[in-house]
């Protein structure tokens, strides 16, 4: 019956097209005809794979899930900032200092901009980095595991937004905040804001081999919100350029008070006339309180260390560092074009775009033709920088994507739509709607001097009639746009997680081969590793009991244990010794209070249990792992706390 | 009731009688089907029939097994350091499976040798995915051992070497 319909659909769709009733370009409409066209362009057949890997910021959840396109298919959510019960981050010993911050514990975060780590320009796929937008913090996901390496906290930050974006050599992860705050924060009047409150920038060093994290320097800027940033590429490498809001510096009802002025500042950073300046003993170190975690693969284990001082950089003490760009309307996205020719300022209440040239920009600081400062740094005249404008006819432009062949493509908010522009012309080629209020639109490699201009997704804030109703509420949707040909084409829709805000993706050639499939369990150095079950053992010290066990496919070492008393801390270390790929075993002990685990091959997980009642309480794999998976459990005897049962361990016996 | 009087007052002579150890409890197993596996159940539609001796038993040294070892020469003395370095390997790898002197999980490994070819015994280490489709002793085997297939411990040919090596010297 489908074949028939299938059929049928070709057969109508032909007779369609031959007779001229459909689209005059021969372009697919939204349904119809060439459906089944835009059809086989999803579809990834059972067994083959996608061409790329899409990295989906996950907004409230703190997370990253990982998506194929052109299929649309979601492969895995990568916890980041948020505890994951799914796999036990954030609840395993050997995580939960991966979630320490100035602030304490904190499980949860909201994640924005994801960025892949690039050489000269072009995406190499080592890492991702993403910001924790709420409690300001930068993370590192190793792209060869798939998992969270390390989390720096952003001291002086709040509302981490204007983050994390690359240099064009990965020389820094860059974190700007979008909230002022006093710098050092203190007990103050909020309506002595003005003039009071500042704005950290923060340069994060990445180490070229090891991806590790260090906070360069701060710049402390006066107290506007820095809202979105990206660096500079080709020539103008070595400056970054963020969007502020509020250069009014309103404390209250933002809404009205921070859109009084006509035009805002893009501001331009040349980071590396600060980092030669600070090379050179520039800046003042301030005392600071601020986490650095670090995830080990030979330890399997994160250590968390609070780092206590951070170099802040007076922005007027650098001259010719920082310079202001009047940008019209409350901007929101700056975006760099693939050559660095052009800067890209999208004001949230304007039609239009504006586009500032790097040359021009160049040509006025050497100048000097200021329009005035602000507190103290140069404000630069917006005719003296302007490039042109893209008359759109769109309302709420918020970000803009290159797809490397000279168009650039807008996304309009209020309008629900994404505008493809041509770069140095501003002439708008095409439209194409979106269901509905678009906030990122993300092409492969768009955010770099070599974009993979095949597809473009649009992140919508609105998923409404999209799919099938799941009560209030709705995943957010992403739209697949083929943008091949001279007009967009909208070819899928699928939901996507949380609230993916930007996105990154990647050809799946440069990351596929490197995929890490399982950890060798020679190389483990988990101090509470059990390498071979000959080690397989417990441990008593005073109330406190280490359980030294090991798992494979199917069974426990040792899966009968006595001599647990009620009111025992047990910490129950399992080393998973499958060394295939796509064999983890999974742990649940009835009544522990915190997540079960997922334990990959040749990897050590703890959890801890303390036991409150008598009994004989088992335990399980859960992660079906085998014919005789249901057979992969075993029993804790728990006795009374004033009980003299010697401990004792054992399998088959 | 005058049976579970009868009873409690067994268990509780038993715990009386058991009070300073641990406490143990009757064992009650009122369980009377034969619940031992009959002689003349087949192990797997797969298993020979023609044999009753358990592939476990039975010596097959002309059988190379399928898989990326052709050829192994064996020198005519134990080379010692490759059977400690073949041990350690065993130890990480392989015990949580194969106790070396008796069955576990798998079959144990003393005396191997007398009943397979050494390429037969590092194909089953370095292929076991393919030998328990494909061989028709590790097909029975697998029968035999309750249906466990063997897992691929991802060890080197060098490594598998030493823990054949290894397994000369369990005799």
């Amino acid at each position: 019956m489908k074949k028939y319909s299938f059929y049928l659909v070709t057969l109508l769709g032909s007779v369609l097209f031959l007779s001229g009733c459909g689209d005059q370009n021969g372009n697919a409409s939204s349904n119809g005809a060439l459906a089944s066209n835009n059809a086989e362009k999803v579809y990834v057949a059972p067994g083959e794979h996608d061409e790329f890997y899409a990295f989906m910021s996950g907004g409230y959840s703190g997370n990253v899930t990982v998506y194929g396109l052109p299929s649309g298919r979601m492969f895995k959510e990568i916890p980041v900032f948020s505890q994951f019960p799914t796999n036990g981050y954030g609840y395993s010993e050997e995580t939960k200092p991966m979630l320490e911050t100035s602030f304490g514990f904190i499980p949860n975060d909201d994640s924005h901009h994801p960025d892949i780590s690039q050489t000269n320009g072009e995406l190499d796929g080592r890492w991702l980095f993403i910001n924790g937008n709420n409690t300001p913090r930068i993370a590192r996901i190793d792209l060869k595991t798939f998992e969270t390496a390390e989390i720096i906290e952003v001291p002086n930050s709040a509302g981490n937004h204007s983050s994390s974006y690359i240099t064009e050599n990965s020389e820094y992860v860059v974190a700007g905040t979008r909230f002022s705050v006093p710098i050092p924060q203190r007990d103050m009047p909020i309506k002595d804001y003005k003039g009071n409150f500042k704005g950290a920038l923060s340069f994060i060093s990445v180490a070229p081999e090891t991806g590790h994290m260090d906070i360069k320097f701060q710049l402390i800027m006066p107290g506007f919100n820095y809202d979105l940033s990206h660096p500079g590429r080709g020539k103008s490498h070595g400056w970054f350029f963020f969007t502020t809001y509020n250069t009014e510096e309103a404390n209250s009802l933002l809404e009205v008070n921070a859109s009084q002025n006509d035009k805002d500042f893009i501001a331009a950073v040349n980071w590396k006339k600060i980092e030669e300046y600070v090379e050179n003993g520039g800046g003042t170190m301030v005392p600071a309180n601020y986490t650095h975690n670090l995830y080990s693969d030979e330890t399997h284990s994160a250590t968390s260390t609070m780092k206590k001082e951070v170099l802040t950089v007076d922005p007027t003490k650098v001259p010719g560092a920082v310079f202001f760009m009047p940008t019209p309307k409350s901007p929101h996205g700056v975006d760099v074009n693939p050559t660095g020719d052009y800067i890209i300022g999208n004001g949230k209440l304007s039609a239009d775009l504006t586009v500032f040239s790097f040359d021009k920009m160049i040509a006025a600081i050497d100048g000097k033709k200021y329009d005035g400062e602000a507190y103290g740094l140069p404000i630069l005249k917006f005719e003296d920088v302007l490039a042109g404008q893209v008359k759109s006819g769109g309302l709420g432009p918020l970000h803009t994507e290159f797809d490397g062949k000279g168009n650039a493509y807008t996304t309009f908010f209020i309008s629900s739509e994404v505008v493809k522009w041509k770069v140095g012309t501003w002439e708008v080629i095409d439209r194409k709607p979106t269901f509905y209020s678009v906030g990122h639109c993300m092409i492969p490699g768009g955010n770099s001097a070599k974009p993979f201009g095949k597809y473009l997704i649009s992140l919508n804030k609105i998923t409404k009639d999209r799919y099938l109703p799941t009560g209030p509420e709705l995943e957010h949707s992403a739209q697949l746009y083929d943008i091949t040909g001279d007009k967009m084409e909208l070819i899928y829709d699928f939901p996507t997680h949380g609230e993916p805000h930007y996105a990154a993706a990647i050809p799946a050639s440069i990351l596929a081969p490197k995929s890490q499939k399982i950890y060798k369990l020679a190389e483990n150095e988990h101090p509470f590793a059990t390498k071979s079950v000959s080690d397989a053992r417990v441990v008593r010290d005073g109330n406190v009991v280490h359980v030294y066990m090991a798992m494979i496919r199917s069974h426990f070492t040792p899966d009968n244990i006595e001599g647990i008393k009620v009111g025992d801390k047990v910490y129950f270390h399992i080393t998973n010794h499958e060394q295939d790929f796509d064999v983890p075993h999974g742990f649940m002990m009835i009544g522990a209070t915190n997540s079960g685990l997922l334990i990959m091959p040749g990897q050590t997980k703890t959890t801890v249990w303390e036991p409150k009642q008598e009994g004989v309480w088992p335990f399980y794999c859960t992660d079906f792992c085998s014919a005789l998976h249901q057979e992969m459990q075993g029993y804790v005897r728990v006795s009374p706390a004033s009980s003299n049962i010697d401990l004792s361990w054992s399998l088959g016996e | 009731m005058m049976k579970i009087v009868i009873r409690s007052a067994a268990i509780i002579f038993s715990l009386l009688l058991t009070a300073c150890g641990g406490k143990e409890e009757k064992k009650k197993d009122d369980f009377n089907i034969n619940r031992e596996k009959t002689k003349t159940e087949k192990p797997a539609e797969t298993a020979s029939t023609t044999s009753a001796v358990p592939a476990s038993k039975r010596i097959d040294l002309e059988n190379k097994g399928v898989g990326p070892v052709t050829s192994v020469t064996l020198t005519p003395d134990i080379d010692q350091a490759l059977a400690k370095k073949g041990e350690e390997v065993y130890t990480q790898m392989c015990l949580a499976c194969h106790k070396t002197d008796k069955k576990f999980i798998g079959p144990a490994p003393t005396g191997i040798l007398k009943r397979r070819s050494p390429e037969w015994v590092m194909n089953m280490i370095l292929n076991p995915e393919v030998m328990i489709k494909e061989d028709p002793l590790a097909k029975e085997l697998m029968a035999e051992f309750n249906g466990a297939p063997m897992a691929n411990q991802g060890l080197t040919e060098d490594q598998a070497r030493s823990v054949l090596e290894f397994f000369r010297t369990l005799e």
